[in-house]
């Protein structure tokens, strides 16, 4: 493994020499690292084109790690992993992404991501995208994902990209059953000219399921980023979608949320708050003695937590 | 500790609020300003907060010449205030709150102390967002407690008796006279309150831009009592009471 490897992995999925449970260590768009366990099986698919991660029914409390990192230029990165999470599972999935690019060749990584979760399964998914280098390459992560929950299933995906990614579409659609919820919680910065693309497609087919939706960022300096999200309530359902954004700088926030009620008993929600940082949040903080950048920096660094 | 010196200060249309006013604060104890609204009492609290700046006049902190300085400043100089209305944030928790003002990371014990004081219980409070999930009444005695945790040598305390409940209210009396007590740091409450000028030592009455009456609680209470007592409400509340003080004053 190359020593950039190792210092993305400590950037995206808190690696300390070694992972806890199974996992694939993905660098320059092969396999450096691999191990199953009794309960969870990483392996290869057949085309070659990515993992099949499958966890037994009824495993508890296991952790499976599958970070991907891009340590050249000139480099486009395309990976399809599959989770299926058996009957009853409880497990977490730490999916980071870091590219370190020290050349003027763009490199990207595009993760497409298939989640099916068996009833009563459960399932935190963590992911955090970075890029590092001093290239002047552009550093593009543009992930897929790809959410189907059955009756009582729950997906939990906290996902964070907080510096160093000149461009991110980012696109994940769900689709949740009887009683099933899908949580999902975005935090993103941007900064100088960088772009980002946020969209979220929804579908709640069974009666009581629910997503909740929230989307934190900042958009920094000339950045622009775009909110998109849709949930269609088919059933009985709840859906909760929320759009927060702080602008600094000459930096550019669009959101468009749309709720699509097909069911008399679907009860859907948007919120969203653009705006530039209150200046009374600044000046409570500069009455505890920290300067308005200060403030301003601790302000960003908890909205984005 | 601190000397305000002919303060004047206008509202941006030019409307007059603060019209010369001169008032020296000792070193310790409970001093309250009490007066009508729209008196300028809190425009004073923002004054010496560093908030808003004089139009003219000249503000000494504990002998060095503050009225150029910038909240920041003045807040590392040891003056804290505390909002009549709190903000809200999105991310922060209370106990990043209370830790920014302590400038310290606060063990469990600490969070405790503090919060408790406001009668607020750490278990559920401190990981909580000050966020709008938070009622009026929580968010104030948030904001207290970060008072109490910067332990500042001058701390403002802007109306805190509003949006709190009456068992908190109790609380925050006893926190208010232990930090007396205890010699922790000058009080200066902007307050309607009779029960915070009972626990007062001095009271300073503003009206209309100018210090009206300034002297010890013994000796300005029962007039102001009575002064401001309504001959057809046995019980008028404290707003009613200024309101009705003021039109006697003019009278």
């Amino acid at each position: 493994m190359k020593a950039a490897t190792e210092e993305l992995l400590k950037l995206v999925s808190d690696w300390k020499g070694s992972f806890c449970g199974a996992y694939n260590i993905r660098e320059d768009g092969k396999s450096v690292g691999r191990l199953s366990t009794e309960h969870i099986k990483v392996e290869p698919k057949q085309d070659g084109t990515g993992l099949d991660i499958i966890v037994a029914p009824g495993t508890k409390g296991e952790q499976v790690a599958i970070p991907a990192c891009v340590t050249v230029g000139d480099f486009n990165d395309l990976v399809y992993n599959d989770f299926y999470i058996g009957e009853g599972a409880d497990v977490t999935i730490v999916a980071g992404c870091g590219l370190h690019n020290d050349t003027g060749e763009a490199a990207r990584h595009n993760g497409i991501h298939r989640f099916f979760l068996k009833k009563g399964s459960h399932a935190k998914y963590i992911e955090k995208h970075v890029g590092v280098g001093k290239g002047t390459g552009r550093r593009s992560i543009d992930p897929v994902t790809e959410v189907f929950l059955d009756e009582d299933a729950m997906l939990e995906m906290d996902t964070s990209q907080l510096s160093g990614i000149d461009t991110t579409r980012r696109v994940t659609k769900g689709t949740c059953g009887k009683g099933a919820k899908l949580v999902i919680h975005e935090h993103l910065l941007t900064e100088k000219d960088q772009r980002a693309t946020t969209e979220f497609e929804v579908s709640l087919d069974g009666e009581g399921s629910s997503v909740d939706l929230v989307s934190r960022s900042v958009a920094k300096d000339d950045s622009v980023q775009s909110y998109r999200s849709k949930i269609v309530g088919n059933a009985r359902c709840t859906g909760h979608s929320e759009c927060d954004a702080i602008i600094t700088g000459h930096g550019k926030v669009s959101a468009s949320p749309q709720l699509d009620a097909n069911n008399e008993d679907a009860a859907l929600i948007h919120e969203a708050a653009i705006g530039k940082i209150a200046g009374e949040q600044i000046l409570k903080l500069r009455t505890f003695g920290l300067t308005e950048e200060e403030a301003e920096e601790k302000i960003i660094q908890g909205f984005l937590r | 500790m601190l000397k305000l010196e002919h303060i004047y200060w206008n509202t941006p249309d030019g409307t007059p609020i603060l019209k010369d006013v001169d008032l020296a604060i000792g070193d310790g104890g409970l001093t309250a300003i009490t007066g009508p609204n729209g008196g300028g009492k809190t425009t004073l609290a923002k004054i010496i907060a560093g908030i808003e700046h004089p139009m003219k006049g000249r503000i000494v902190f504990e002998g060095e010449d503050i009225t150029d300085m910038d909240v920041t400043e003045r807040a590392k100089r040891g003056i804290s205030y505390a909002f009549q209305t709190p903000v809200r944030f999105k991310g922060l928790t209370v106990t990043d709150l209370l830790e920014m003002a302590a400038g310290r990371r606060l063990d469990e014990a600490a969070r405790c102390e503090l919060l408790s004081k406001v009668g607020l219980c750490a278990e559920d409070y401190e990981g909580r967002e000050v966020n709008a999930s938070l009622s009026g009444g929580e968010i104030k005695r948030v904001e207290i407690a970060t008072i109490l945790a910067r332990k500042s040598r001058l701390m403002v305390f802007d109306e805190p008796e509003a949006g709190i409940d009456l068992w908190s209210f109790a609380g925050l009396i006893d926190a208010f006279e232990q930090m007396k007590a205890e010699g922790v740091g000058t009080q200066v409450i902007i307050s309607h309150q009779e029960r915070i000028l009972q626990v007062a030592d001095r009271i300073v009455v503003i009206e209309d831009g100018l210090v009206k009456e300034d002297g010890a609680r013994d000796a300005i209470l029962p007039h102001l009592l009575e002064s401001s007592r309504c001959p057809r409400c046995p019980m008028p509340d404290p707003e009613v009471r200024a309101r009705h003080a003021a039109k006697e004053a003019r009278r």
